[in-house]
Protein backbone atom coordinates (compact mmCIF):
# COMPACT_ATOMS: atom_id res chain seq x y z
CA UNK A 1 0.00 0.00 0.00
CA UNK A 2 1.06 3.33 -1.10
CA UNK A 3 -0.28 6.30 -0.08
CA UNK A 4 1.20 9.95 -1.01
CA UNK A 5 0.39 13.22 -0.21
CA UNK A 6 1.50 15.76 -2.81
CA UNK A 7 1.30 19.32 -2.03
CA UNK A 8 -1.37 21.05 -3.91
CA UNK A 9 -0.25 24.08 -5.77
CA UNK A 10 -2.96 25.84 -3.86
CA UNK A 11 -2.06 25.14 -0.83
CA UNK A 12 1.33 26.26 -1.46
CA UNK A 13 0.36 29.28 -2.50
CA UNK A 14 -2.42 29.59 0.61
CA UNK A 15 0.18 28.95 3.07
CA UNK A 16 3.00 31.66 1.52
CA UNK A 17 0.37 34.08 1.61
CA UNK A 18 -0.40 33.54 4.94
CA UNK A 19 3.48 34.01 6.02
CA UNK A 20 3.57 36.89 3.93
CA UNK A 21 0.50 38.16 6.21
CA UNK A 22 2.18 37.56 9.05
CA UNK A 23 5.37 38.88 8.35
CA UNK A 24 3.66 41.95 6.86
CA UNK A 25 1.33 42.38 9.99
CA UNK A 26 5.20 42.05 11.90
CA UNK A 27 6.78 44.53 10.32
CA UNK A 28 3.38 47.02 10.66
CA UNK A 29 3.61 45.97 14.20
CA UNK A 30 7.56 47.21 14.78
CA UNK A 31 6.45 50.38 12.24
CA UNK A 32 3.40 51.07 14.00
CA UNK A 33 4.02 49.93 17.52
CA UNK A 34 7.39 48.96 18.90
CA UNK A 35 9.27 51.91 17.47
CA UNK A 36 6.69 54.48 18.91
CA UNK A 37 6.83 56.20 22.29
CA UNK A 38 3.74 54.47 23.76
CA UNK A 39 4.63 51.76 26.69
CA UNK A 40 1.00 50.45 25.68
CA UNK A 41 1.39 49.73 21.93
CA UNK A 42 4.87 48.30 22.57
CA UNK A 43 3.61 46.03 25.71
CA UNK A 44 0.56 45.32 23.11
CA UNK A 45 3.67 44.54 20.50
CA UNK A 46 4.68 41.68 22.35
CA UNK A 47 1.80 40.11 23.91
CA UNK A 48 0.08 39.27 20.75
CA UNK A 49 3.52 37.34 19.57
CA UNK A 50 3.76 35.59 23.04
CA UNK A 51 -0.18 34.76 23.11
CA UNK A 52 0.04 32.88 19.42
CA UNK A 53 3.45 31.61 19.63
CA UNK A 54 2.75 29.72 22.95
CA UNK A 55 -0.83 28.81 21.53
CA UNK A 56 0.95 27.42 18.61
CA UNK A 57 3.73 25.85 20.60
CA UNK A 58 1.09 23.67 22.87
CA UNK A 59 -1.36 22.73 20.52
CA UNK A 60 1.00 21.22 18.56
CA UNK A 61 2.33 19.33 21.04
CA UNK A 62 -0.84 17.85 21.80
CA UNK A 63 0.17 16.03 19.02
CA UNK A 64 3.22 14.24 20.68
CA UNK A 65 1.21 13.90 22.98
CA UNK A 66 -1.98 12.02 22.05
CA UNK A 67 1.05 9.63 19.99
CA UNK A 68 2.21 8.77 23.27
CA UNK A 69 -0.96 8.23 25.40
CA UNK A 70 -2.22 6.09 22.03
CA UNK A 71 1.09 3.98 21.87
CA UNK A 72 1.29 3.37 25.74
CA UNK A 73 -2.53 2.34 25.79
CA UNK A 74 -1.93 0.58 22.67
CA UNK A 75 -4.78 2.34 20.48
CA UNK A 76 -5.49 1.36 17.14
CA UNK A 77 -7.67 4.28 16.81
CA UNK A 78 -4.97 6.65 15.94
CA UNK A 79 -2.99 4.55 13.55
CA UNK A 80 -5.03 4.95 10.29
CA UNK A 81 -4.24 9.05 10.69
CA UNK A 82 -1.15 8.63 12.45
CA UNK A 83 1.11 10.15 10.09
CA UNK A 84 -0.76 13.22 10.60
CA UNK A 85 0.08 13.36 14.67
CA UNK A 86 3.93 12.82 13.83
CA UNK A 87 3.70 15.50 11.14
CA UNK A 88 2.61 17.77 13.76
CA UNK A 89 4.37 16.65 16.10
CA UNK A 90 7.66 17.05 14.32
CA UNK A 91 6.87 20.41 13.38
CA UNK A 92 6.77 21.32 16.98
CA UNK A 93 10.96 22.67 16.64
CA UNK A 94 9.80 25.22 14.61
CA UNK A 95 7.10 26.79 17.03
CA UNK A 96 8.78 26.13 20.13
CA UNK A 97 11.58 27.88 18.80
CA UNK A 98 10.13 30.84 17.67
CA UNK A 99 8.10 31.12 20.86
CA UNK A 100 11.34 30.77 23.27
CA UNK A 101 13.41 33.59 21.02
CA UNK A 102 10.06 35.74 21.47
CA UNK A 103 9.70 34.75 25.45
CA UNK A 104 13.66 35.52 26.06
CA UNK A 105 13.13 38.62 24.34
CA UNK A 106 10.38 39.94 26.65
CA UNK A 107 11.92 38.27 30.16
CA UNK A 108 15.89 39.65 28.95
CA UNK A 109 14.78 42.26 26.60
CA UNK A 110 11.83 43.89 26.70
CA UNK A 111 11.60 46.63 29.75
CA UNK A 112 9.64 50.67 29.41
CA UNK A 113 9.35 53.47 31.31
CA UNK A 114 12.06 55.54 33.10
CA UNK A 115 12.31 52.40 35.61
CA UNK A 116 12.53 49.54 33.67
CA UNK A 117 9.85 47.78 34.39
CA UNK A 118 8.75 44.50 32.22
CA UNK A 119 5.04 45.29 31.31
CA UNK A 120 3.74 41.94 30.48
CA UNK A 121 6.07 40.03 33.89
CA UNK A 122 6.44 42.56 36.63
CA UNK A 123 8.22 39.65 38.54
CA UNK A 124 11.27 40.72 36.53
CA UNK A 125 11.98 43.60 38.78
CA UNK A 126 10.17 42.70 42.05
CA UNK A 127 11.18 46.00 43.56
CA UNK A 128 10.10 45.41 47.08
CA UNK A 129 7.15 43.70 46.17
CA UNK A 130 6.61 41.56 49.00
CA UNK A 131 4.73 38.58 47.06
CA UNK A 132 7.07 38.69 44.13
CA UNK A 133 9.92 38.44 46.90
CA UNK A 134 8.51 36.06 48.41
CA UNK A 135 8.25 34.18 44.90
CA UNK A 136 11.56 35.17 43.56
CA UNK A 137 13.19 31.56 44.08
CA UNK A 138 10.86 30.17 41.28
CA UNK A 139 10.10 33.10 39.24
CA UNK A 140 13.38 34.90 38.24
CA UNK A 141 15.33 34.85 34.47
CA UNK A 142 17.13 31.80 35.14
CA UNK A 143 14.40 29.64 35.80
CA UNK A 144 12.51 30.97 32.90
CA UNK A 145 15.35 30.25 31.30
CA UNK A 146 16.40 27.20 31.93
CA UNK A 147 12.39 26.05 31.82
CA UNK A 148 11.86 27.30 28.66
CA UNK A 149 14.64 25.88 27.14
CA UNK A 150 14.33 22.66 28.40
CA UNK A 151 10.83 21.95 27.54
CA UNK A 152 11.36 23.25 23.97
CA UNK A 153 13.85 20.86 23.99
CA UNK A 154 12.34 18.14 25.08
CA UNK A 155 9.13 18.74 23.30
CA UNK A 156 10.91 18.90 19.29
CA UNK A 157 13.08 15.81 20.76
CA UNK A 158 10.71 13.84 21.19
CA UNK A 159 8.37 14.98 18.38
CA UNK A 160 11.06 14.11 16.08
CA UNK A 161 12.03 10.76 17.59
CA UNK A 162 8.51 9.83 17.39
CA UNK A 163 8.12 10.37 13.85
CA UNK A 164 11.74 8.82 13.04
CA UNK A 165 10.80 5.99 14.79
CA UNK A 166 7.17 5.19 13.48
CA UNK A 167 9.33 5.27 9.79
CA UNK A 168 11.99 3.40 10.86
CA UNK A 169 9.34 0.75 11.33
CA UNK A 170 8.35 0.84 7.74
CA UNK A 171 11.43 -0.33 6.61
CA UNK A 172 11.78 -2.96 9.64
CA UNK A 173 11.39 -6.74 9.32
CA UNK A 174 7.53 -7.57 9.43
CA UNK A 175 5.89 -8.33 12.54
CA UNK A 176 9.01 -6.96 14.21
CA UNK A 177 8.23 -5.99 17.68
CA UNK A 178 11.46 -4.32 18.68
CA UNK A 179 10.83 -0.93 17.71
CA UNK A 180 7.06 -1.50 18.86
CA UNK A 181 8.02 -2.32 22.59
CA UNK A 182 10.97 0.98 22.13
CA UNK A 183 8.47 3.35 21.04
CA UNK A 184 5.94 2.41 24.25
CA UNK A 185 8.72 2.69 26.57
CA UNK A 186 9.81 6.53 25.22
CA UNK A 187 6.25 6.90 25.38
CA UNK A 188 5.72 6.60 29.02
CA UNK A 189 8.85 9.00 29.61
CA UNK A 190 7.39 11.85 27.56
CA UNK A 191 3.98 11.52 29.40
CA UNK A 192 6.55 12.18 32.51
CA UNK A 193 7.77 14.78 30.57
CA UNK A 194 4.49 16.41 29.55
CA UNK A 195 3.09 16.56 33.23
CA UNK A 196 6.26 17.87 34.33
CA UNK A 197 5.91 20.74 31.82
CA UNK A 198 2.75 21.41 30.11
CA UNK A 199 0.67 20.07 32.82
CA UNK A 200 2.51 22.27 35.26
CA UNK A 201 5.83 23.89 34.86
CA UNK A 202 5.18 25.72 31.41
CA UNK A 203 1.84 27.21 32.12
CA UNK A 204 3.22 28.87 35.53
CA UNK A 205 6.04 30.38 33.47
CA UNK A 206 4.55 31.23 30.12
CA UNK A 207 1.27 32.63 31.21
CA UNK A 208 -0.08 32.24 34.70
CA UNK A 209 3.29 34.77 36.07
CA UNK A 210 1.90 37.33 33.73
CA UNK A 211 -0.31 38.06 36.72
CA UNK A 212 2.45 36.90 39.37
CA UNK A 213 0.34 37.78 42.23
CA UNK A 214 -2.03 35.57 41.72
CA UNK A 215 -2.12 32.13 41.35
CA UNK A 216 -4.51 29.20 40.48
CA UNK A 217 -3.47 25.54 41.70
CA UNK A 218 -5.51 24.58 38.46
CA UNK A 219 -4.37 26.79 35.81
CA UNK A 220 -2.00 24.39 34.04
CA UNK A 221 -4.40 21.66 33.86
CA UNK A 222 -6.93 24.04 32.45
CA UNK A 223 -4.11 25.33 30.32
CA UNK A 224 -3.96 21.66 29.31
CA UNK A 225 -7.57 20.88 28.49
CA UNK A 226 -7.23 24.51 26.20
CA UNK A 227 -4.31 23.20 23.98
CA UNK A 228 -5.71 19.64 24.46
CA UNK A 229 -9.02 20.07 22.44
CA UNK A 230 -7.57 22.71 20.19
CA UNK A 231 -4.53 20.27 19.12
CA UNK A 232 -7.46 17.13 18.93
CA UNK A 233 -9.43 19.86 16.10
CA UNK A 234 -5.95 20.66 14.48
CA UNK A 235 -5.41 16.98 13.87
CA UNK A 236 -9.14 16.33 12.85
CA UNK A 237 -8.90 19.27 10.70
CA UNK A 238 -5.93 17.94 8.69
CA UNK A 239 -7.36 14.21 8.43
CA UNK A 240 -10.70 15.75 7.00
CA UNK A 241 -8.54 17.85 4.50
CA UNK A 242 -6.31 15.16 3.38
CA UNK A 243 -9.45 12.85 2.57
CA UNK A 244 -10.53 15.41 0.82
CA UNK A 245 -7.44 15.23 -1.77
CA UNK A 246 -8.52 11.26 -2.15
CA UNK A 247 -5.09 10.54 0.66
CA UNK A 248 -6.03 8.21 3.98
CA UNK A 249 -8.14 5.60 2.41
CA UNK A 250 -8.33 4.01 5.87
CA UNK A 251 -9.94 6.36 7.64
CA UNK A 252 -13.28 5.59 7.86
CA UNK A 253 -16.48 7.59 9.50
CA UNK A 254 -15.85 5.73 12.93
CA UNK A 255 -12.25 6.91 13.06
CA UNK A 256 -14.05 10.59 12.56
CA UNK A 257 -16.42 9.57 14.88
CA UNK A 258 -13.50 8.61 17.54
CA UNK A 259 -12.04 12.71 17.03
CA UNK A 260 -14.87 14.30 17.52
CA UNK A 261 -15.51 12.34 20.66
CA UNK A 262 -12.43 13.85 21.88
CA UNK A 263 -13.35 17.25 20.48
CA UNK A 264 -16.69 17.15 22.45
CA UNK A 265 -15.92 15.01 25.53
CA UNK A 266 -12.67 17.60 26.17
CA UNK A 267 -14.69 20.38 25.21
CA UNK A 268 -16.58 19.43 28.69
CA UNK A 269 -13.78 18.78 30.55
CA UNK A 270 -12.42 22.18 30.17
CA UNK A 271 -15.87 23.30 30.98
CA UNK A 272 -15.34 21.26 34.15
CA UNK A 273 -11.74 22.94 34.33
CA UNK A 274 -12.57 26.06 33.57
CA UNK A 275 -15.90 26.34 36.17
CA UNK A 276 -13.78 24.54 39.07
CA UNK A 277 -11.53 27.60 39.17
CA UNK A 278 -14.49 29.79 38.81
CA UNK A 279 -16.25 28.58 41.38
CA UNK A 280 -13.58 27.97 44.48
CA UNK A 281 -12.72 31.80 43.44
CA UNK A 282 -16.01 33.34 43.45
CA UNK A 283 -17.21 31.01 46.35
CA UNK A 284 -14.32 32.03 48.85
CA UNK A 285 -14.45 35.63 47.77
CA UNK A 286 -10.75 36.72 48.15
CA UNK A 287 -9.97 39.38 47.04
CA UNK A 288 -6.47 38.19 46.36
CA UNK A 289 -8.10 35.75 43.99
CA UNK A 290 -10.84 37.63 42.86
CA UNK A 291 -8.44 39.84 41.42
CA UNK A 292 -8.22 37.66 38.24
CA UNK A 293 -12.16 37.67 37.75
CA UNK A 294 -12.59 40.77 38.52
CA UNK A 295 -10.97 42.16 35.18
CA UNK A 296 -12.60 39.53 33.13
CA UNK A 297 -16.03 38.99 34.07
CA UNK A 298 -17.24 42.42 35.25
CA UNK A 299 -14.33 44.54 33.65
CA UNK A 300 -13.11 45.22 30.03
CA UNK A 301 -13.05 41.64 29.50
CA UNK A 302 -17.17 40.69 30.11
CA UNK A 303 -17.66 39.90 26.22
CA UNK A 304 -14.91 37.96 25.71
CA UNK A 305 -15.33 36.42 28.92
CA UNK A 306 -19.01 35.58 28.24
CA UNK A 307 -18.14 34.33 24.38
CA UNK A 308 -15.68 32.21 25.65
CA UNK A 309 -17.71 30.53 27.57
CA UNK A 310 -20.21 30.30 24.51
CA UNK A 311 -18.31 29.08 22.27
CA UNK A 312 -16.20 26.42 23.95
CA UNK A 313 -19.15 24.95 26.12
CA UNK A 314 -22.65 25.82 24.78
CA UNK A 315 -21.90 25.09 20.79
CA UNK A 316 -19.52 21.89 21.48
CA UNK A 317 -22.16 20.52 23.69
CA UNK A 318 -25.31 20.77 21.94
CA UNK A 319 -23.72 20.78 18.20
CA UNK A 320 -21.71 17.79 18.77
CA UNK A 321 -23.36 15.46 21.31
CA UNK A 322 -26.12 13.80 18.34
CA UNK A 323 -23.65 10.69 17.12
CA UNK A 324 -24.76 11.86 13.59
CA UNK A 325 -23.41 15.39 13.99
CA UNK A 326 -19.72 13.72 14.94
CA UNK A 327 -20.13 11.32 12.01
CA UNK A 328 -21.07 14.27 9.62
CA UNK A 329 -17.29 15.72 8.04
CA UNK A 330 -19.54 19.06 7.83
CA UNK A 331 -19.69 19.34 11.23
CA UNK A 332 -16.93 18.62 12.51
CA UNK A 333 -14.70 20.34 10.21
CA UNK A 334 -16.95 23.66 10.95
CA UNK A 335 -16.82 22.45 14.94
CA UNK A 336 -13.09 21.79 14.68
CA UNK A 337 -12.58 25.73 13.27
CA UNK A 338 -14.84 27.08 15.79
CA UNK A 339 -13.00 24.98 18.85
CA UNK A 340 -9.69 26.22 17.60
CA UNK A 341 -10.92 30.12 17.45
CA UNK A 342 -12.44 29.85 20.92
CA UNK A 343 -9.55 28.57 22.30
CA UNK A 344 -7.03 31.04 21.14
CA UNK A 345 -9.89 33.75 22.31
CA UNK A 346 -9.66 31.58 25.89
CA UNK A 347 -5.68 32.17 25.72
CA UNK A 348 -6.08 35.88 24.45
CA UNK A 349 -7.99 36.47 27.90
CA UNK A 350 -5.83 34.40 29.60
CA UNK A 351 -3.09 36.57 28.50
CA UNK A 352 -3.98 40.02 27.78
CA UNK A 353 -5.92 41.63 31.11
CA UNK A 354 -2.44 41.38 32.85
CA UNK A 355 -0.27 43.61 30.70
CA UNK A 356 -2.81 45.00 29.04
CA UNK A 357 -5.69 46.02 31.66
CA UNK A 358 -8.91 47.53 29.82
CA UNK A 359 -7.16 48.92 26.96
CA UNK A 360 -7.44 45.99 24.87
CA UNK A 361 -8.71 45.80 21.00
CA UNK A 362 -8.75 42.93 18.76
CA UNK A 363 -7.76 44.68 15.04
CA UNK A 364 -5.36 43.46 12.11
CA UNK A 365 -2.63 42.94 14.22
CA UNK A 366 -3.65 40.46 16.38
CA UNK A 367 -5.84 38.80 13.55
CA UNK A 368 -2.20 39.14 10.71
CA UNK A 369 -0.26 37.88 13.85
CA UNK A 370 -2.85 34.50 13.73
CA UNK A 371 -2.95 33.87 10.30
CA UNK A 372 1.09 34.23 10.07
CA UNK A 373 1.41 31.67 12.73
CA UNK A 374 -1.22 29.44 10.57
CA UNK A 375 0.38 29.63 7.39
CA UNK A 376 3.73 28.56 9.27
CA UNK A 377 1.62 25.31 10.49
CA UNK A 378 0.61 24.49 7.12
CA UNK A 379 3.64 24.63 4.84
CA UNK A 380 5.61 23.06 7.61
CA UNK A 381 3.34 20.63 8.37
CA UNK A 382 1.88 19.89 4.79
CA UNK A 383 5.76 19.78 3.89
CA UNK A 384 6.44 16.63 6.51
CA UNK A 385 3.44 14.87 5.32
CA UNK A 386 4.62 14.92 1.79
CA UNK A 387 7.69 13.31 2.67
CA UNK A 388 6.51 9.77 3.42
CA UNK A 389 4.00 6.83 2.84
CA UNK A 390 0.19 8.33 4.70
CA UNK A 391 -0.32 4.71 5.60
CA UNK A 392 1.58 3.41 8.61
CA UNK A 393 2.99 0.19 7.03
CA UNK A 394 4.30 -2.67 8.63
CA UNK A 395 2.81 -0.67 11.72
CA UNK A 396 2.03 -3.84 14.41
CA UNK A 397 -1.79 -1.85 14.72
CA UNK A 398 -2.64 -1.74 10.93
CA UNK A 399 -5.21 -4.45 10.52
CA UNK A 400 -6.48 -3.56 13.66
CA UNK A 401 -7.26 -0.09 12.66
CA UNK A 402 -8.84 -1.20 9.14
CA UNK A 403 -11.75 -3.09 11.03
CA UNK A 404 -11.76 -0.74 13.67
CA UNK A 405 -15.63 0.02 14.87
CA UNK A 406 -16.08 3.08 17.42
CA UNK B 1 -51.24 -8.62 25.42
CA UNK B 2 -51.77 -11.02 23.50
CA UNK B 3 -51.69 -14.71 23.27
CA UNK B 4 -50.07 -15.39 19.82
CA UNK B 5 -49.05 -18.73 18.04
CA UNK B 6 -45.26 -19.38 17.64
CA UNK B 7 -42.80 -21.38 15.16
CA UNK B 8 -39.42 -22.05 17.51
CA UNK B 9 -36.73 -23.34 16.16
CA UNK B 10 -33.02 -23.64 18.16
CA UNK B 11 -29.63 -23.55 16.38
CA UNK B 12 -26.48 -24.39 18.14
CA UNK B 13 -24.19 -22.22 16.07
CA UNK B 14 -23.94 -18.22 15.44
CA UNK B 15 -22.66 -19.28 11.87
CA UNK B 16 -25.55 -21.09 11.25
CA UNK B 17 -27.82 -18.70 13.48
CA UNK B 18 -26.98 -15.38 10.98
CA UNK B 19 -27.94 -17.14 7.06
CA UNK B 20 -31.18 -18.20 8.96
CA UNK B 21 -32.11 -15.18 10.11
CA UNK B 22 -31.58 -13.50 6.62
CA UNK B 23 -33.54 -16.41 5.23
CA UNK B 24 -36.69 -15.71 7.92
CA UNK B 25 -36.34 -11.97 6.60
CA UNK B 26 -36.15 -12.58 2.64
CA UNK B 27 -39.06 -15.56 3.07
CA UNK B 28 -41.51 -12.86 4.45
CA UNK B 29 -42.30 -14.49 8.11
CA UNK B 30 -42.57 -12.38 10.83
CA UNK B 31 -39.86 -12.69 12.85
CA UNK B 32 -40.69 -12.18 16.49
CA UNK B 33 -36.95 -12.34 18.03
CA UNK B 34 -33.99 -13.82 18.26
CA UNK B 35 -33.01 -15.14 21.40
CA UNK B 36 -28.93 -15.84 22.36
CA UNK B 37 -26.93 -16.82 25.30
CA UNK B 38 -24.53 -14.00 24.94
CA UNK B 39 -24.44 -10.38 22.69
CA UNK B 40 -23.98 -11.50 19.22
CA UNK B 41 -22.13 -8.71 17.43
CA UNK B 42 -23.95 -7.47 13.70
CA UNK B 43 -27.01 -9.44 15.11
CA UNK B 44 -29.18 -6.13 15.62
CA UNK B 45 -28.69 -5.07 11.74
CA UNK B 46 -29.26 -9.05 10.72
CA UNK B 47 -33.09 -8.69 12.55
CA UNK B 48 -33.58 -5.13 11.26
CA UNK B 49 -33.46 -3.53 14.23
CA UNK B 50 -33.09 0.48 14.12
CA UNK B 51 -30.46 2.97 15.55
CA UNK B 52 -31.96 3.53 19.33
CA UNK B 53 -33.80 6.77 19.94
CA UNK B 54 -32.69 6.02 23.57
CA UNK B 55 -30.26 9.02 23.89
CA UNK B 56 -32.86 11.58 22.97
CA UNK B 57 -34.78 10.35 25.63
CA UNK B 58 -32.13 10.72 27.72
CA UNK B 59 -31.42 14.12 26.29
CA UNK B 60 -34.84 15.03 27.71
CA UNK B 61 -34.63 13.69 30.86
CA UNK B 62 -31.23 15.51 31.27
CA UNK B 63 -32.65 18.74 30.68
CA UNK B 64 -36.21 17.84 32.81
CA UNK B 65 -32.92 17.50 35.79
CA UNK B 66 -31.74 20.42 34.94
CA UNK B 67 -34.77 22.41 34.92
CA UNK B 68 -35.76 20.58 38.14
CA UNK B 69 -32.87 21.36 40.11
CA UNK B 70 -32.65 25.33 38.92
CA UNK B 71 -36.40 25.94 39.31
CA UNK B 72 -36.33 24.19 42.89
CA UNK B 73 -33.28 25.60 44.31
CA UNK B 74 -33.85 29.19 42.92
CA UNK B 75 -37.61 29.43 44.11
CA UNK B 76 -36.10 27.98 47.80
CA UNK B 77 -33.40 31.00 48.19
CA UNK B 78 -35.15 33.78 46.11
CA UNK B 79 -38.76 33.82 47.43
CA UNK B 80 -39.34 30.63 49.61
CA UNK B 81 -36.85 30.69 52.09
CA UNK B 82 -33.83 33.60 51.21
CA UNK B 83 -30.71 33.56 53.10
CA UNK B 84 -27.45 35.51 54.08
CA UNK B 85 -24.54 33.12 52.94
CA UNK B 86 -21.24 34.67 53.46
CA UNK B 87 -22.99 38.11 51.74
CA UNK B 88 -23.65 36.23 48.74
CA UNK B 89 -26.24 37.29 46.19
CA UNK B 90 -29.66 35.24 46.76
CA UNK B 91 -29.64 33.83 43.01
CA UNK B 92 -26.26 32.09 43.72
CA UNK B 93 -26.00 30.51 40.29
CA UNK B 94 -22.38 29.03 40.37
CA UNK B 95 -23.26 27.50 43.84
CA UNK B 96 -26.13 25.45 42.54
CA UNK B 97 -24.12 24.42 39.46
CA UNK B 98 -22.52 21.21 40.72
CA UNK B 99 -26.13 20.47 42.43
CA UNK B 100 -27.88 21.34 39.15
CA UNK B 101 -25.35 18.53 37.13
CA UNK B 102 -25.81 15.73 39.85
CA UNK B 103 -29.34 15.88 39.66
CA UNK B 104 -29.38 16.33 35.37
CA UNK B 105 -27.05 12.93 35.14
CA UNK B 106 -29.57 11.57 38.20
CA UNK B 107 -32.28 12.09 36.05
CA UNK B 108 -31.08 11.15 32.74
CA UNK B 109 -29.76 8.10 34.20
CA UNK B 110 -32.68 7.27 36.19
CA UNK B 111 -34.68 7.62 32.99
CA UNK B 112 -32.89 5.45 30.71
CA UNK B 113 -32.61 2.87 32.55
CA UNK B 114 -36.59 2.72 32.95
CA UNK B 115 -37.05 3.23 29.44
CA UNK B 116 -34.54 0.91 28.44
CA UNK B 117 -36.16 -1.48 31.04
CA UNK B 118 -39.88 -0.67 28.99
CA UNK B 119 -38.22 -1.03 25.95
CA UNK B 120 -36.69 -4.49 26.54
CA UNK B 121 -39.74 -5.76 28.47
CA UNK B 122 -37.80 -6.30 31.16
CA UNK B 123 -38.39 -5.32 35.18
CA UNK B 124 -38.33 -7.24 38.53
CA UNK B 125 -41.77 -8.98 39.24
CA UNK B 126 -42.37 -9.42 35.46
CA UNK B 127 -42.61 -12.75 33.47
CA UNK B 128 -42.42 -13.46 30.00
CA UNK B 129 -42.45 -16.33 27.92
CA UNK B 130 -39.75 -18.71 27.36
CA UNK B 131 -39.12 -20.18 24.42
CA UNK B 132 -36.79 -22.45 25.17
CA UNK B 133 -34.87 -23.21 28.76
CA UNK B 134 -31.40 -23.25 26.62
CA UNK B 135 -32.00 -20.39 25.43
CA UNK B 136 -29.75 -18.30 28.23
CA UNK B 137 -27.33 -20.85 28.67
CA UNK B 138 -25.87 -22.53 25.00
CA UNK B 139 -28.81 -22.22 22.22
CA UNK B 140 -29.62 -20.15 19.86
CA UNK B 141 -33.56 -19.20 19.29
CA UNK B 142 -35.14 -17.85 16.63
CA UNK B 143 -39.19 -17.38 17.19
CA UNK B 144 -41.52 -16.72 14.18
CA UNK B 145 -44.97 -15.46 14.70
CA UNK B 146 -47.50 -17.59 13.04
CA UNK B 147 -51.13 -16.44 12.30
CA UNK B 148 -54.27 -18.31 11.24
CA UNK B 149 -53.54 -18.21 7.99
CA UNK B 150 -50.14 -19.86 8.08
CA UNK B 151 -49.37 -22.86 7.62
CA UNK B 152 -47.49 -24.64 10.94
CA UNK B 153 -46.08 -27.30 8.74
CA UNK B 154 -44.64 -25.17 6.06
CA UNK B 155 -43.24 -23.18 8.59
CA UNK B 156 -41.91 -26.00 10.34
CA UNK B 157 -40.41 -27.50 7.10
CA UNK B 158 -39.22 -23.91 6.18
CA UNK B 159 -36.96 -23.60 9.66
CA UNK B 160 -35.85 -27.42 9.71
CA UNK B 161 -33.93 -25.83 5.78
CA UNK B 162 -32.55 -23.32 7.50
CA UNK B 163 -30.64 -25.55 9.56
CA UNK B 164 -32.20 -25.84 13.04
CA UNK B 165 -31.90 -28.17 15.30
CA UNK B 166 -35.00 -28.23 17.57
CA UNK B 167 -37.94 -26.77 16.10
CA UNK B 168 -41.54 -26.24 18.21
CA UNK B 169 -44.89 -24.92 17.77
CA UNK B 170 -45.97 -22.82 21.26
CA UNK B 171 -48.79 -20.70 21.74
CA UNK B 172 -48.20 -18.26 24.10
CA UNK B 173 -48.07 -14.76 25.93
CA UNK B 174 -46.09 -12.47 23.22
CA UNK B 175 -45.30 -9.64 26.07
CA UNK B 176 -44.91 -9.22 29.48
CA UNK B 177 -47.04 -9.28 32.34
CA UNK B 178 -47.40 -10.06 35.99
CA UNK B 179 -46.17 -13.69 36.94
CA UNK B 180 -44.66 -16.24 38.59
CA UNK B 181 -41.77 -17.84 37.23
CA UNK B 182 -42.50 -21.54 39.06
CA UNK B 183 -46.47 -21.14 37.42
CA UNK B 184 -46.97 -22.17 33.93
CA UNK B 185 -49.93 -20.33 32.56
CA UNK B 186 -53.61 -22.29 31.24
CA UNK B 187 -52.77 -21.44 27.93
CA UNK B 188 -49.18 -22.30 27.07
CA UNK B 189 -48.51 -25.28 25.01
CA UNK B 190 -45.66 -26.40 22.81
CA UNK B 191 -45.66 -29.42 20.32
CA UNK B 192 -42.63 -30.78 19.14
CA UNK B 193 -42.33 -31.15 15.53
Amino acid sequence: MNDRFVIPGRLKNMSRAFISIGLLTLIMGIVFFLTKNSDLDKTRFWAVLLQDSVFFTMITAVSIFIQAAANLAHGSWIVAYRRVPEAIGANVWVFGTIASVILLLIVFVFRVGPEHVNPIYEWVTPGNDKILNGKVAFLNQGMYLGFTLVTVALWSFFGRKFRSMSIAQQSAPKNDTKIFWKVFRLSGLFLLVYALTQMSTAPWLWIMSIQAHWYSTLFSWYTFASSFVSGMSLILLWVVYLKNQGNLELVTKEHMHDLGKFMFAFSIFWTYLWFSQYMLIWYANIPDETVYFKLRQQGPYSIIFYSNFIINFFMPILILMARPSKRNYFTVTFMAMIIIFGHWLDFYQMIMPGPLGSNWQIGFYEIGIFIGFAGVLIYCVSKTLAKTNLIPENNLLLKETMIHIS
Amino acid sequence: MAIKKFAVATYLDEEVLFPAVKKVRRSGYKLHDVYTPFAVHGLDVAIGHKETDLHIAGFIYGLCGTSTAVGFISWIYTSDWPQNYGGKPHFALPAWIPITFELTVLFAAVGMVLTFCYLNQIMPGVKKHVFHPRQSDDTFVVALELNSKSSEEEAIAFLKSTGATETSIQIAESSWWYGRWDKKEAYETMTHI
